[in-house]
């Protein structure tokens, strides 16, 4: 098992906002938490990564991740798994780089933070062959771009890009493709499928949209004011229990006689 | 293209032509409020502040010969006129051309804008970043404390207490003024810099704050960067941007000569020429001090706006 998650509660002061999340991941398995805004599905991918906003904190439960107790970690932990064995990709990651430095200097900077041993040209090297295996074109001009200069895929490929350097055992997936256009979002999909095939890393996808999370996922988890109200394998699409996974169901739309999440 | 400015051709000789416009603006109207004013500037000048009778034929040989019975926009253009050729008229008050007296005094408001600058800098900078970085430790608390009583407390009063204080009680510094030396130095410039540290200590801190709690900083922790990583390479250079314009308005303000601490520790500069100049109505020099302070103020934006440029690559790319 390479992710453990047991009991999980999360309070913001002392105001218990999410309970009882399990979640039980293994290599190469994709998991999905679906809900609508506010029913707490980042805020668990984000105490899985131990980055919390403000006071929010692990209140009950554990996590367990490749046989660690994350909850032990210290601060310096964290910031040497985090980027490493496990990465983020944001909902916008244009946001999430500084946009008064070049792409470039942010991606270098990044892989001598956890390879200090590289050169600087070593580091550069190794960010455009990524960028490359994103297909993003001309990786040297993305690297000289600043982070405005970029469309919204673009940026969300970088930010792809910078989540996989490290072939992270866990991919944390916070709604990827909500920013995007319909097309760009399917590619985007495609590839953290990619990703997650060639470096047979597990992936937590967050999103609203169950249609996407039933097409690429093997595990799902419903959520709902920060209670898990559904949870399984595939089976739940198939044959829903709880009435509000059958009203996220009955919101995918129809195409042709297929909802499109039937494959 | 010239590295050191990024603003294009077109641009910058816009802004200098812009400047040259205010100038002109400013000019006319304290030419015209000086005119409006009352008191005689021909009568001031035999006299000075003592009562001496002098006849009015004497009033108006002078008034003549000076130019000032004529009309107004005459005036005005004579005045332009030689102003152009770089005469900017002669002080009744000191018997010298304006131009040699705001030289004169220019020195000592540099040296006071320059060491209180930099003291508020060394202050504000540090504190500013370490009570942002460690919000609501006891540390931020008393910088809050601090600095809410400094911008509270007036420039007069603080120079006051600080002359009372080590001047008079502890007897370290020099009370009189009157001259340019380190001695006596140190406590206008400490006046000065103490309430602007105060004021920018502030900044600096609410700026950093919101830096800290932009996405690309959730985005540099979750990449695993460290937290002086954070602070030094990314956070710093996003909170320099709005400093620099603060800081630029802080200091143009300054090189017009600080009045109220220079009146109370007699410091030699532009402040206290310029409100000398207004009580002996010598209004050529009151012209040449005002036309100096808008200069600056402007030359100081022109140089926040290009540094501007230079910092943040949006601005840079868009003017293109």
């Amino acid at each position: 098992m390479l992710l453990d998650v047991k009991n999980l509660d999360i309070s913001y002061g002392s105001k218990l906002t999410v309970s009882g999340v399990n979640i039980q991941l293994d290599k190469g398995e994709i998991l999905s938490i679906v809900g609508e805004s506010g029913s707490g599905k980042t805020t668990v991918i984000r105490a899985v990564m131990g980055c919390l906003p403000g006071r929010g904190h692990v209140s009950g439960g554990s996590i367990t991740f490749g046989g660690r107790d994350m909850l032990k970690n210290t601060r310096e932990d964290w910031r040497k798994i985090s980027g490493s064995e496990m990465s983020m990709i944001f909902q916008d990651s244009g946001n999430m780089i500084n946009p008064i430095r070049r792409i470039g200097e942010q991606f270098t900077d990044y892989i001598l933070a956890h390879a200090p041993q590289k050169s600087k040209a070593e580091a550069a090297e190794m960010a455009k062959d990524m960028l490359n295996k994103v297909r993003l074109p001309n990786p040297q001009n993305i690297m000289n771009s600043y982070p405005f200069e970029l469309s919204g895929g673009m940026r969300q490929r970088v930010g792809i890009a910078m989540a996989m350097i490290f072939s992270p055992k866990l991919l944390l997936a916070d709604e990827p493709t909500s920013a995007l256009d319909v097309t760009t979002q399917a590619q985007i999909i495609r590839q953290i499928v990619d990703v997650r095939n060639e470096y047979n890393a597990a992936v937590i996808l967050v999103t609203h949209n169950i249609g996407v999370a039933s097409y690429v996922s093997n595990k799902l988890i419903v959520m709902k004011n920060g209670h898990v109200v559904e949870s399984g394998g595939r089976e739940i699409i198939e044959n829903p229990q709880h009435a509000y996974t059958k009203e996220l169901l009955a919101a995918v739309p129809v195409l042709g006689d297929k909802k499109y999440y039937e494959r | 293209m010239r590295e050191w400015c990024v603003l294009s051709n077109k641009q910058l000789l816009g802004r200098i032509g812009q400047i040259v416009l205010v100038l002109l603006g400013i000019s006319f109207i304290t030419f015209a409020l000086v005119m409006l004013s009352p008191g005689d500037p021909v009568r001031q000048m035999i006299a000075g502040n003592e009562d001496i009778v002098v006849s009015q034929q004497e009033v108006e040989a002078l008034r003549h010969e000076l130019g000032l019975d004529k009309p107004f926009i005459f005036q005005y253009l004579d005045w332009l006129g030689r102003a152009v050729q770089g005469d900017f008229g002669f002080s009744y008050m000191v018997k010298k051309p304006v131009i040699e007296e705001l030289m004169h005094s220019l020195p000592a408001t540099v040296i006071l804008a320059v060491a209180s600058t930099v003291f508020m800098l060394l202050v504000s900078i540090p504190a500013g970043i370490y009570s942002a970085v460690k919000h609501n430790s006891w540390f931020d608390y008393m910088v809050r404390g601090l600095t809410f009583v400094g911008v509270s407390i007036p420039n007069f009063w603080m120079g006051l207490m600080l002359l009372w204080i080590f001047g008079l009680k502890l007897g370290l510094l020099p009370i009189v003024g009157g001259r340019v030396s380190p001695e006596t130095l140190v406590l206008p410039a400490l006046t000065l810099g103490i309430v602007m540290a105060a004021k920018y200590t502030r900044q600096v801190r609410a700026t950093v704050l919101e830096e800290l709690n932009q996405d690309y900083v959730v985005g540099a922790r979750a990449r695993g960067m460290s937290e002086s990583h954070i602070l030094w390479k990314e956070v710093l250079p996003n909170a320099m941007l709005p400093l620099i314009t603060l800081l630029g308005l802080s200091f143009g303000n300054l090189l017009g000569g600080a009045a109220v601490v220079e009146i109370v520790f007699s410091w030699p500069g532009l402040g206290y020429l310029a409100v000398q100049s207004i009580i002996y109505r010598d209004f050529q020099l009151v012209q040449g001090i005002v036309l100096w302070i808008a200069l600056m103020y402007m030359v100081i934006n022109l140089i926040v706006d290009i540094s501007y440029n230079h910092l943040d690559p949006r601005l840079r790319k868009a003017g293109k």
